[in-house]
């Protein structure tokens, strides 16, 4: 545990001692106020929970491919400038290496979603919402973050570099995402498994209308520690083949 | 400190090492030496507890690679054949970060007490607030060494240290590495065979992934055989008495070719001292120099190398 700590800290020291971690944030941060401004508010009278509501169907959009950049690099980056000798050299298990590198970019994550708190409490000044919606919007943002996140973690480390990275788990996020599409085309049993499987749709949006339901928060874990365990096992597998 | 038996590593169908036996003594310098290819650094990484070999048996410092790495893995310093540095961190951030990575929990008192030791072994404290990616190669070489001794290990892995380095900084390295005799048991590869004989106690000469010699720069010329190089220069052609030459008791090989000066250079392989037979031969057509030398650590290892057909595809 202690060593997952230290590759956090270092991890952090990179993502804000870098521009890549501030051009990533300053970005998702600008899109998501001009989205806020353009969409979620909107030129028509709105409810406030319904701009709420908006305002993280949009954000949910842009933490998944900020978590996309956030964790292509994690795994692959390390490979390409041959520093993870350093790990698989020192006594560090896969698991502490990997769940050490997937909170460092969760905890940036979460920076990145306490900043953009502005845009729900102008709204929360300005109209009337609960602080409950609000919660359980940021909830199911964080899910679908680290969701992402740990898929994209996945990717990095089965590729070789942070470009077939990126390519990967952009390919695999797509394909989680449009699972809800290929439900409304299949019968069942395919209709109910492919409407489960998708990442967004049925699973993300009772969060952002301020409900909460421990399936969906299941789920979400469920891909997480899946995507964890299965980089845990690749690095594992790695040793033997070299 | 170290035993290696049957070590086997397999990358798919292709075979990098095959069946390696040795062991190392405590505070010994040792040279991996081979070709590029010859399986130096799979055997590096497997004692690191990099990797898995496919077969056989390996122990450093007492604990087996395959049932316990964790432990394999605190008794090493490993440096491979590139520093694993990051370049937007300072030398004594990157030390501090690796010190902590090995060992855990640690005082901050102690941590800046091994890490101003390792800075001050290899001659890097004054570089120490400067960032790794503004470095040398020759810096950031130390730096990859001073990573690997931070932590106080019995054994170190370098995996071609002074691959890269001028001169100046190979002199410099060897007498770092020297300096660790006796007080951590060193296994190093090179490919470059003057550094092994300068730096080693003894050296495991690989090839195609096997062991094709080992021991002390002595022992291994000893085991020319007492092969011989005979030079001998003449102001003739000797053509005529090569043949003969060539049918004397003890010579090997013969070669005859014509240098700069215009005089004949005879160059002999021989197994016994047979100058006195090559001057009789040579008189006819005025022999000019007659010398003899034992053949050296090189030719036995050219003599090793160049006997099987090299392999294609090679990884390691």
């Amino acid at each position: 545990m202690t060593r997952s700590l230290l590759i956090v800290q270092r991890e952090l020291r990179a993502f804000f001692g870098t521009w890549s971690g501030y051009i990533i944030a300053a970005l998702a941060l600008l899109i998501e106020g001009l989205l806020f401004n353009a969409f979620a508010l909107g030129s028509q009278p709105k409810f406030s929970a319904e701009v709420l509501s908006s305002f993280f169907y949009f954000s949910s959009g842009i933490t998944m491919v900020a978590a996309l950049f956030l964790a292509m690099r994690l795994i692959a980056e390390e490979k390409q400038a041959g520093t993870i000798v350093l790990f698989f050299t020192s006594p560090l298990s896969e698991r502490e290496l990997v769940y050490g590198k997937f909170l460092s970019a969760f905890i940036f994550l979460t920076v990145m979603h306490i900043i953009s708190l502005y845009l729900p409490v102008l709204i929360l000044i300005n109209g009337k919402i609960s602080l409950g919606h609000l919660a359980a919007g940021y909830l199911g943002l964080s899910l679908i973050g680290a969701a992402t996140l740990a898929l994209a973690l996945f990717c990095s480390t089965i590729a070789s570099g942070q470009l077939i990275a990126g390519i990967l788990a952009t390919c695999l996020l797509v394909t989680m995402l449009i699972m809800w599409i290929l439900a409304g085309v299949v019968e069942e049993p395919f209709k109910a498994l492919f409407s489960y499987l998708a990442l967004h749709n049925d699973h993300f949006n009772p969060f952002s209308q301020g409900l909460v339901n421990t399936k969906h928060i299941i789920y979400y874990l469920s891909v997480i520690i899946f995507c964890l365990e299965s980089s845990v096992r690749v690095l594992k597998v790695r040793r033997w083949q070299g | 400190m170290i035993t290696v038996r049957g070590l086997a590593k397999y990358y798919g169908a292709y075979q990098a090492i095959e069946a390696l036996d040795f062991s190392i003594s405590r505070g010994e310098i040792v040279g991996l030496l081979g070709l590029n290819g010859a399986g130096k650094s799979t055997v590096l990484k497997i004692l690191g507890a990099f990797l898995v070999p496919s077969a056989g048996y390996a122990e450093v410092a007492g604990c087996s690679i395959a049932d316990n790495p964790q432990a394999v893995r605190r008794a090493i310093g490993f440096l491979p054949d590139s520093p694993p540095l990051y370049h937007e961190m300072s030398v004594d951030a990157y030390l501090a970060y690796v010190l902590r990575l090995k060992v855990g929990r640690l005082s901050r008192a102690e941590l800046e007490r091994q890490r101003d030791e390792a800075l001050d072994r290899t001659a890097l404290t004054a570089e120490r607030h400067r960032t790794l990616g503004e470095l040398s190669h020759g810096f950031a070489q130390r730096v990859g060494i001073a990573q690997a001794i931070i932590h106080k290990p019995p054994v170190l892995i370098l995996d071609e240290p002074i691959n890269g380095l001028d001169p100046v900084q190979i002199v410099e390295m060897r007498d770092l590495i020297l300096s660790f005799r006796h007080e951590h048991t060193v296994i190093l590869s090179s490919h470059i065979l003057s550094e092994i004989t300068r730096t080693c106690d003894r050296i495991l000469i690989l090839d195609q992934g096997q062991l094709v010699a080992q021991g002390a720069e002595a022992e291994l010329a000893k085991s020319m055989r007492g092969d011989k190089k005979i030079t001998a220069t003449t102001a003739q052609d000797p053509q005529a008495a090569v043949a003969t030459i060539k049918k004397l008791n003890g010579v090997d090989a013969v070669a005859c070719q014509q240098n700069a000066r215009g005089e004949y250079e005879l160059t002999l392989q021989a197994t016994a001292d047979v100058r006195s037979q090559v001057a009789q031969q040579l008189v006819a057509y005025e022999l000019l120099a007659l010398s003899t030398a034992e053949a050296g650590l090189e030719a036995l290892f050219m003599q090793l190398v160049s006997a099987a057909p090299r392999r294609t595809g090679e990884q390691a």
